[in-house]
Protein backbone atom coordinates (compact mmCIF):
# COMPACT_ATOMS: atom_id res chain seq x y z
CA UNK A 1 0.00 0.00 0.00
CA UNK A 2 1.36 3.51 -0.90
CA UNK A 3 2.20 5.40 2.07
CA UNK A 4 2.05 9.31 0.73
CA UNK A 5 -0.27 10.31 -2.34
CA UNK A 6 -1.41 13.01 -3.96
CA UNK A 7 -4.27 13.14 -6.05
CA UNK A 8 -4.88 15.84 -8.72
CA UNK A 9 -3.13 17.94 -6.29
CA UNK A 10 -2.87 21.84 -8.66
CA UNK A 11 -1.21 24.55 -6.90
CA UNK A 12 -1.70 28.76 -8.01
CA UNK A 13 1.15 30.90 -6.92
CA UNK A 14 0.12 34.41 -7.06
CA UNK A 15 -3.20 34.14 -9.62
CA UNK A 16 -0.61 31.84 -12.01
CA UNK A 17 -1.31 28.36 -11.53
CA UNK A 18 2.10 26.30 -11.55
CA UNK A 19 1.08 22.75 -11.76
CA UNK A 20 -2.06 21.17 -12.78
CA UNK A 21 -3.69 17.49 -12.13
CA UNK A 22 -0.58 15.74 -10.62
CA UNK A 23 -0.60 13.00 -9.17
CA UNK A 24 1.34 10.08 -7.73
CA UNK A 25 1.65 7.05 -4.94
CA UNK A 26 4.98 6.89 -3.06
CA UNK A 27 5.16 3.66 -1.10
CA UNK A 28 8.45 3.01 1.62
CA UNK A 29 11.74 3.28 0.51
CA UNK A 30 10.75 5.29 -2.78
CA UNK A 31 12.87 8.35 -4.08
CA UNK A 32 11.35 10.37 -6.13
CA UNK A 33 13.48 13.12 -8.33
CA UNK A 34 11.45 16.18 -9.70
CA UNK A 35 12.85 17.50 -13.23
CA UNK A 36 11.95 20.11 -14.81
CA UNK A 37 12.99 23.23 -16.06
CA UNK A 38 12.98 26.17 -13.56
CA UNK A 39 9.60 27.76 -12.74
CA UNK A 40 7.95 24.24 -13.49
CA UNK A 41 6.90 24.16 -10.27
CA UNK A 42 9.37 21.73 -8.44
CA UNK A 43 10.22 23.91 -5.35
CA UNK A 44 6.18 24.81 -4.74
CA UNK A 45 5.71 20.55 -4.80
CA UNK A 46 7.86 20.06 -2.22
CA UNK A 47 6.52 23.32 -0.12
CA UNK A 48 2.83 21.57 -0.61
CA UNK A 49 4.32 18.26 0.18
CA UNK A 50 5.93 20.05 3.40
CA UNK A 51 2.53 21.50 3.88
CA UNK A 52 3.61 24.65 3.76
CA UNK A 53 1.53 25.76 0.87
CA UNK A 54 -2.39 24.85 0.54
CA UNK A 55 -2.84 22.92 -2.92
CA UNK A 56 -5.45 24.72 -4.77
CA UNK A 57 -6.83 21.57 -5.26
CA UNK A 58 -6.87 17.98 -5.07
CA UNK A 59 -5.61 16.28 -1.88
CA UNK A 60 -2.51 14.87 -0.10
CA UNK A 61 -3.01 11.40 2.03
CA UNK A 62 -0.61 9.72 4.63
CA UNK A 63 -1.77 5.81 4.18
CA UNK A 64 -5.44 7.17 3.16
CA UNK A 65 -5.91 9.75 5.59
CA UNK A 66 -5.28 13.47 4.19
CA UNK A 67 -3.08 15.09 6.01
CA UNK A 68 -5.75 17.90 6.51
CA UNK A 69 -7.40 16.20 9.64
CA UNK A 70 -4.44 15.65 11.52
CA UNK A 71 -1.50 18.76 10.15
CA UNK A 72 0.69 18.22 13.45
CA UNK A 73 1.11 14.64 12.59
CA UNK A 74 2.15 15.52 9.24
CA UNK A 75 4.67 18.06 10.92
CA UNK A 76 5.80 15.37 13.04
CA UNK A 77 6.77 12.84 9.53
CA UNK A 78 8.20 15.64 7.58
CA UNK A 79 11.69 17.36 6.98
CA UNK A 80 12.02 19.86 4.42
CA UNK A 81 15.29 21.15 3.53
CA UNK A 82 14.86 24.17 1.38
CA UNK A 83 17.30 27.06 -0.82
CA UNK A 84 18.14 28.76 2.26
CA UNK A 85 19.79 26.81 5.49
CA UNK A 86 18.60 28.95 8.18
CA UNK A 87 21.57 29.09 9.60
CA UNK A 88 22.31 31.51 13.05
CA UNK A 89 25.76 33.56 12.11
CA UNK A 90 25.89 33.97 16.16
CA UNK A 91 25.11 30.40 16.61
CA UNK A 92 28.05 27.60 16.52
CA UNK A 93 27.19 24.62 14.48
CA UNK A 94 26.41 22.51 17.33
CA UNK A 95 24.15 25.05 18.94
CA UNK A 96 22.21 25.14 15.85
CA UNK A 97 21.84 21.99 15.70
CA UNK A 98 20.77 21.33 19.18
CA UNK A 99 17.89 23.95 19.06
CA UNK A 100 16.53 21.67 15.83
CA UNK A 101 16.84 18.41 18.00
CA UNK A 102 15.08 19.79 21.11
CA UNK A 103 12.45 21.22 18.98
CA UNK A 104 10.71 17.76 17.79
CA UNK A 105 14.10 16.30 17.01
CA UNK A 106 15.97 13.62 18.68
CA UNK A 107 18.32 16.03 21.36
CA UNK A 108 20.83 12.59 21.26
CA UNK A 109 21.53 12.08 17.34
CA UNK A 110 23.42 15.75 17.28
CA UNK A 111 26.69 13.98 17.60
CA UNK A 112 25.38 11.60 14.34
CA UNK A 113 24.37 14.15 12.83
CA UNK A 114 28.13 15.68 13.14
CA UNK A 115 29.57 12.72 11.98
CA UNK A 116 27.17 11.81 9.42
CA UNK A 117 28.38 15.29 7.01
CA UNK A 118 31.80 15.57 8.84
CA UNK A 119 30.99 18.47 10.57
CA UNK A 120 32.84 16.93 13.83
CA UNK A 121 35.64 19.33 13.51
CA UNK A 122 33.65 22.59 12.79
CA UNK A 123 31.33 21.99 15.66
CA UNK A 124 32.26 24.95 18.13
CA UNK A 125 32.39 26.98 14.84
CA UNK A 126 30.16 29.72 14.47
CA UNK A 127 28.23 29.42 11.36
CA UNK A 128 29.03 32.83 10.26
CA UNK A 129 32.41 31.78 9.69
CA UNK A 130 31.65 28.63 7.29
CA UNK A 131 32.11 28.32 3.75
CA UNK A 132 28.62 28.36 1.98
CA UNK A 133 29.77 24.11 1.44
CA UNK A 134 29.56 23.63 4.52
CA UNK A 135 26.70 25.53 5.89
CA UNK A 136 24.88 23.34 3.07
CA UNK A 137 26.20 20.47 5.37
CA UNK A 138 24.82 21.68 8.19
CA UNK A 139 21.57 21.91 7.14
CA UNK A 140 21.56 18.70 5.62
CA UNK A 141 22.95 17.10 9.10
CA UNK A 142 19.18 18.39 10.52
CA UNK A 143 17.68 15.34 8.66
CA UNK A 144 19.53 13.18 10.96
CA UNK A 145 19.10 14.71 13.76
CA UNK A 146 15.27 15.40 12.72
CA UNK A 147 14.94 11.72 11.75
CA UNK A 148 11.38 12.06 10.20
CA UNK A 149 9.95 9.39 7.48
CA UNK A 150 9.37 11.64 4.12
CA UNK A 151 12.38 14.09 3.48
CA UNK A 152 11.52 17.00 1.17
CA UNK A 153 15.06 18.05 -0.46
CA UNK A 154 15.24 21.12 -2.72
CA UNK A 155 18.39 21.08 -4.80
CA UNK A 156 20.48 19.48 -1.87
CA UNK A 157 23.29 19.25 -3.66
CA UNK A 158 23.92 23.11 -4.53
CA UNK A 159 27.93 24.00 -3.40
CA UNK A 160 28.60 20.29 -1.75
CA UNK A 161 31.89 18.35 -2.75
CA UNK A 162 32.45 15.49 -4.22
CA UNK A 163 32.80 13.50 -1.10
CA UNK A 164 29.99 15.49 0.42
CA UNK A 165 27.35 14.65 -2.33
CA UNK A 166 28.15 10.73 -1.81
CA UNK A 167 27.88 10.95 2.01
CA UNK A 168 24.34 12.15 1.28
CA UNK A 169 23.74 9.65 -1.41
CA UNK A 170 24.87 7.14 1.05
CA UNK A 171 22.14 8.56 3.43
CA UNK A 172 19.56 8.31 1.19
CA UNK A 173 20.00 4.74 0.73
CA UNK A 174 20.24 4.47 4.54
CA UNK A 175 16.92 6.23 4.98
CA UNK A 176 15.14 4.45 2.05
CA UNK A 177 16.61 0.93 3.43
CA UNK A 178 14.37 1.99 6.35
CA UNK A 179 11.85 2.48 4.45
CA UNK A 180 11.84 6.02 4.46
CA UNK A 181 10.72 8.15 1.59
CA UNK A 182 12.76 11.05 0.10
CA UNK A 183 11.57 13.61 -2.87
CA UNK A 184 14.00 15.47 -4.33
CA UNK A 185 14.57 18.32 -6.78
CA UNK A 186 17.84 18.78 -8.24
CA UNK A 187 19.44 19.67 -11.70
CA UNK A 188 22.47 17.95 -10.78
CA UNK A 189 22.45 13.99 -11.03
CA UNK A 190 22.63 12.24 -8.12
CA UNK A 191 23.02 8.53 -8.07
CA UNK A 192 18.99 7.56 -6.33
CA UNK A 193 19.14 3.72 -7.24
CA UNK A 194 15.60 3.33 -9.04
CA UNK A 195 14.19 6.18 -8.69
CA UNK A 196 11.00 7.56 -9.71
CA UNK A 197 11.29 10.47 -11.94
CA UNK A 198 8.29 13.30 -11.93
CA UNK A 199 8.60 15.21 -14.97
CA UNK A 200 7.07 18.62 -13.63
CA UNK A 201 6.53 19.42 -17.21
CA UNK A 202 4.07 17.12 -17.88
CA UNK A 203 1.55 18.89 -15.27
CA UNK A 204 2.10 22.56 -16.94
CA UNK A 205 -1.31 23.69 -16.40
CA UNK A 206 -0.83 24.90 -20.11
CA UNK A 207 -0.30 21.88 -21.52
CA UNK A 208 -3.91 20.06 -20.34
CA UNK A 209 -5.52 22.97 -22.53
CA UNK A 210 -3.30 22.58 -25.02
CA UNK A 211 -4.42 18.95 -25.83
CA UNK A 212 -8.27 20.18 -25.31
CA UNK A 213 -7.90 22.38 -28.33
CA UNK B 1 5.10 21.68 25.79
CA UNK B 2 7.14 24.24 28.23
CA UNK B 3 10.11 22.26 26.80
CA UNK B 4 9.47 23.40 23.26
CA UNK B 5 8.95 26.87 25.07
CA UNK B 6 12.15 26.84 26.63
CA UNK B 7 14.22 25.37 23.75
CA UNK B 8 12.55 28.41 22.13
CA UNK B 9 13.11 31.05 24.71
CA UNK B 10 16.89 29.81 25.49
CA UNK B 11 17.70 29.60 21.93
CA UNK B 12 16.68 33.44 21.34
CA UNK B 13 18.68 34.40 24.53
CA UNK B 14 21.54 32.99 23.02
CA UNK B 15 21.11 35.13 20.71
CA UNK B 16 20.38 38.26 21.80
CA UNK B 17 23.64 37.86 24.07
CA UNK B 18 25.74 37.50 21.10
CA UNK B 19 24.37 40.60 19.24
CA UNK B 20 24.06 42.19 22.33
CA UNK B 21 24.81 45.47 20.37
CA UNK B 22 21.02 45.40 19.31
CA UNK B 23 19.60 46.46 22.92
CA UNK B 24 22.78 48.64 23.58
CA UNK B 25 21.12 50.71 20.47
CA UNK B 26 17.57 50.66 21.80
CA UNK B 27 18.83 51.08 24.98
CA UNK B 28 20.77 54.19 24.22
CA UNK B 29 17.86 55.28 22.31
CA UNK B 30 15.78 55.62 25.31
CA UNK B 31 18.29 57.79 27.17
CA UNK B 32 19.16 60.32 24.22
CA UNK B 33 16.25 60.53 23.47
CA UNK B 34 14.66 61.53 27.40
CA UNK B 35 17.56 64.03 26.87
CA UNK B 36 15.74 65.79 24.27
CA UNK B 37 12.67 66.77 26.53
CA UNK B 38 14.26 69.80 28.63
CA UNK B 39 15.56 71.06 25.39
CA UNK B 40 12.43 71.19 23.85
CA UNK B 41 10.30 71.93 26.99
CA UNK B 42 12.14 73.71 28.75
CA UNK B 43 14.71 72.86 32.11
CA UNK B 44 12.32 74.14 34.30
CA UNK B 45 11.97 71.11 37.13
CA UNK B 46 8.36 71.77 37.42
CA UNK B 47 7.29 71.42 33.84
CA UNK B 48 9.60 68.36 33.32
CA UNK B 49 8.60 66.55 36.73
CA UNK B 50 5.00 66.95 35.46
CA UNK B 51 5.24 65.34 32.24
CA UNK B 52 8.50 62.79 32.94
CA UNK B 53 5.99 60.19 33.81
CA UNK B 54 4.38 60.16 30.26
CA UNK B 55 8.23 61.03 28.87
CA UNK B 56 9.16 57.78 30.28
CA UNK B 57 6.16 55.72 29.24
CA UNK B 58 5.91 57.24 25.40
CA UNK B 59 9.60 56.66 24.96
CA UNK B 60 9.32 52.75 26.23
CA UNK B 61 6.20 52.02 23.65
CA UNK B 62 8.71 53.67 20.82
CA UNK B 63 11.83 51.67 22.50
CA UNK B 64 10.41 48.42 22.10
CA UNK B 65 8.58 49.26 18.77
CA UNK B 66 12.19 49.97 17.26
CA UNK B 67 13.37 46.41 18.56
CA UNK B 68 10.11 44.61 17.38
CA UNK B 69 11.87 43.62 13.89
CA UNK B 70 14.24 41.51 16.17
CA UNK B 71 11.53 38.77 16.86
CA UNK B 72 10.64 37.44 13.41
CA UNK B 73 12.56 39.42 10.79
CA UNK B 74 15.56 37.55 11.25
CA UNK B 75 14.24 34.20 11.30
CA UNK B 76 12.15 34.87 8.78
CA UNK B 77 14.60 36.18 5.88
CA UNK B 78 17.32 32.90 7.15
CA UNK B 79 14.43 30.57 6.25
CA UNK B 80 14.44 29.29 10.07
CA UNK B 81 10.96 31.15 10.77
CA UNK B 82 9.60 28.09 7.99
CA UNK B 83 10.94 25.21 9.44
CA UNK B 84 9.98 26.46 12.85
CA UNK B 85 6.43 26.46 11.79
CA UNK B 86 7.39 22.84 10.22
CA UNK B 87 8.04 21.82 13.62
CA UNK B 88 5.19 19.58 15.16
CA UNK B 89 5.12 21.88 18.49
CA UNK B 90 2.13 24.29 18.44
CA UNK B 91 3.03 27.76 16.86
CA UNK B 92 1.33 29.93 19.70
CA UNK B 93 3.43 28.10 22.57
CA UNK B 94 6.87 28.72 20.64
CA UNK B 95 5.54 32.84 19.47
CA UNK B 96 4.77 33.01 23.46
CA UNK B 97 8.65 31.75 23.92
CA UNK B 98 9.83 34.14 21.68
CA UNK B 99 7.97 36.91 23.06
CA UNK B 100 9.80 36.45 26.52
CA UNK B 101 13.02 36.44 25.03
CA UNK B 102 11.75 39.75 23.36
CA UNK B 103 10.81 40.86 26.63
CA UNK B 104 14.19 39.80 28.77
CA UNK B 105 15.70 41.61 26.00
CA UNK B 106 13.78 44.83 25.60
CA UNK B 107 11.23 45.20 28.66
CA UNK B 108 14.00 44.17 31.35
CA UNK B 109 16.30 46.80 30.40
CA UNK B 110 13.84 49.47 29.73
CA UNK B 111 12.99 49.34 33.56
CA UNK B 112 16.11 48.92 35.02
CA UNK B 113 17.13 52.08 32.66
CA UNK B 114 13.87 54.27 33.47
CA UNK B 115 14.95 55.13 37.07
CA UNK B 116 18.19 57.28 35.47
CA UNK B 117 15.52 58.84 33.05
CA UNK B 118 13.09 59.67 36.13
CA UNK B 119 16.60 61.62 37.66
CA UNK B 120 17.40 63.06 34.75
CA UNK B 121 13.38 64.75 34.07
CA UNK B 122 12.64 65.13 37.96
CA UNK B 123 10.14 62.63 38.75
CA UNK B 124 8.52 62.99 42.05
CA UNK B 125 10.27 60.70 44.73
CA UNK B 126 7.35 58.86 45.11
CA UNK B 127 6.73 58.08 42.09
CA UNK B 128 9.38 55.93 41.13
CA UNK B 129 8.14 52.50 42.53
CA UNK B 130 4.60 52.82 41.09
CA UNK B 131 6.38 53.56 37.71
CA UNK B 132 8.94 51.10 37.71
CA UNK B 133 5.74 48.35 38.92
CA UNK B 134 3.89 49.89 35.89
CA UNK B 135 6.42 49.17 33.61
CA UNK B 136 7.27 45.77 34.93
CA UNK B 137 3.39 44.66 34.47
CA UNK B 138 2.91 46.70 30.90
CA UNK B 139 6.00 46.00 29.11
CA UNK B 140 5.12 42.28 28.43
CA UNK B 141 2.12 43.32 26.99
CA UNK B 142 3.94 45.55 24.59
CA UNK B 143 6.06 42.43 23.62
CA UNK B 144 3.21 40.15 22.89
CA UNK B 145 1.16 43.54 20.78
CA UNK B 146 4.14 44.00 19.19
CA UNK B 147 4.62 40.17 18.15
CA UNK B 148 1.32 40.67 16.54
CA UNK B 149 2.61 43.45 14.69
CA UNK B 150 5.68 42.21 13.53
CA UNK B 151 4.16 38.74 12.33
CA UNK B 152 1.44 40.76 10.01
CA UNK B 153 4.27 42.78 8.59
CA UNK B 154 6.55 40.02 7.54
CA UNK B 155 7.48 40.45 3.98
CA UNK B 156 6.15 43.42 3.62
CA UNK B 157 8.06 46.85 1.82
CA UNK B 158 8.96 49.90 4.72
CA UNK B 159 8.00 47.10 7.36
CA UNK B 160 9.05 49.20 10.00
CA UNK B 161 6.75 51.69 9.42
CA UNK B 162 3.52 49.70 8.74
CA UNK B 163 4.49 48.02 12.23
CA UNK B 164 4.63 51.22 13.74
CA UNK B 165 1.03 52.20 12.47
CA UNK B 166 -0.62 48.99 13.51
CA UNK B 167 0.96 48.75 16.87
CA UNK B 168 1.04 52.11 18.31
CA UNK B 169 -2.40 52.75 18.35
CA UNK B 170 -3.42 49.20 20.21
CA UNK B 171 -0.50 50.47 22.59
CA UNK B 172 -2.62 53.35 23.90
CA UNK B 173 -4.38 51.56 26.62
CA UNK B 174 -1.24 50.56 28.24
CA UNK B 175 0.27 53.69 27.96
CA UNK B 176 -3.03 55.29 29.41
CA UNK B 177 -3.27 53.14 32.95
CA UNK B 178 0.69 53.36 32.89
CA UNK B 179 0.79 56.83 33.08
CA UNK B 180 -2.15 57.47 35.49
CA UNK B 181 -1.42 55.15 37.59
CA UNK B 182 1.68 57.39 38.37
CA UNK B 183 -0.34 60.23 38.71
CA UNK B 184 -3.09 58.97 41.19
CA UNK B 185 0.16 57.88 43.29
CA UNK B 186 1.53 61.17 43.02
CA UNK B 187 -1.97 62.67 43.94
CA UNK B 188 -2.77 60.21 46.63
CA UNK B 189 -5.33 58.07 45.14
CA UNK B 190 -5.26 54.44 44.81
CA UNK B 191 -3.02 52.72 42.32
CA UNK B 192 -4.83 49.63 42.28
CA UNK B 193 -7.35 50.30 39.71
CA UNK B 194 -4.91 51.22 36.96
CA UNK B 195 -2.99 48.22 37.49
CA UNK B 196 -5.93 45.82 37.23
CA UNK B 197 -6.55 47.54 33.90
CA UNK B 198 -2.65 46.84 33.23
CA UNK B 199 -3.06 43.35 34.45
CA UNK B 200 -6.47 43.10 32.46
CA UNK B 201 -4.44 43.93 29.40
CA UNK B 202 -1.62 41.66 30.03
CA UNK B 203 -3.54 38.61 30.58
CA UNK B 204 -5.77 39.55 27.61
CA UNK B 205 -2.71 40.07 25.32
CA UNK B 206 -1.10 36.36 26.73
CA UNK B 207 -4.08 34.60 26.15
CA UNK B 208 -4.78 36.17 22.45
CA UNK B 209 -2.01 37.26 20.79
CA UNK B 210 0.44 34.16 20.22
CA UNK B 211 -2.42 32.89 18.33
CA UNK B 212 -2.97 36.05 16.13
CA UNK B 213 0.72 35.90 15.17
CA UNK B 214 0.88 32.33 14.43
CA UNK B 215 -2.14 32.57 12.30
CA UNK B 216 -0.06 35.42 10.40
CA UNK B 217 3.11 33.72 11.13
CA UNK B 218 1.70 30.22 9.08
CA UNK B 219 0.13 33.36 6.03
CA UNK B 220 4.05 34.88 5.64
CA UNK B 221 5.52 31.53 5.10
CA UNK B 222 3.06 30.64 2.74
Amino acid sequence: MSELTGQDLTCIRGERPVFARLNFAWTAGTACQLTGPNGAGKSSLLRVLAGLIQPAAGSLSWHGTPIDEDREAHRARVSYCGHQEALKSALTVREGLQFWADLGGLPNRVDAALEGFELTGLADTPARILSSGQKRRVALARLIVESRPIWLLDEPTVGLDKASQERLEHLIAAHRAEGGIVAAATHVPIALPDAKNLDMADFAPGRLRGQAA
Amino acid sequence: MTGVFLTILKRDLLLTIRQSTDVALVMAFFVVAAALFPFGVGPGPETLGRIAPGIVWVLALLAVMLSLDRLFQQDWEDGALELITLTPAPLPILVLGKAAAHWIGTGLPLIALAPLLGIMLNLTETAYPILIAGLALGTPSLSLIGAVGAALTLGARRAGLLMALLVLPLYIPVLIFGVTAVDAAVAGFSVRPHFLYLGAILLASLALAPLAAAAAIRNAVE
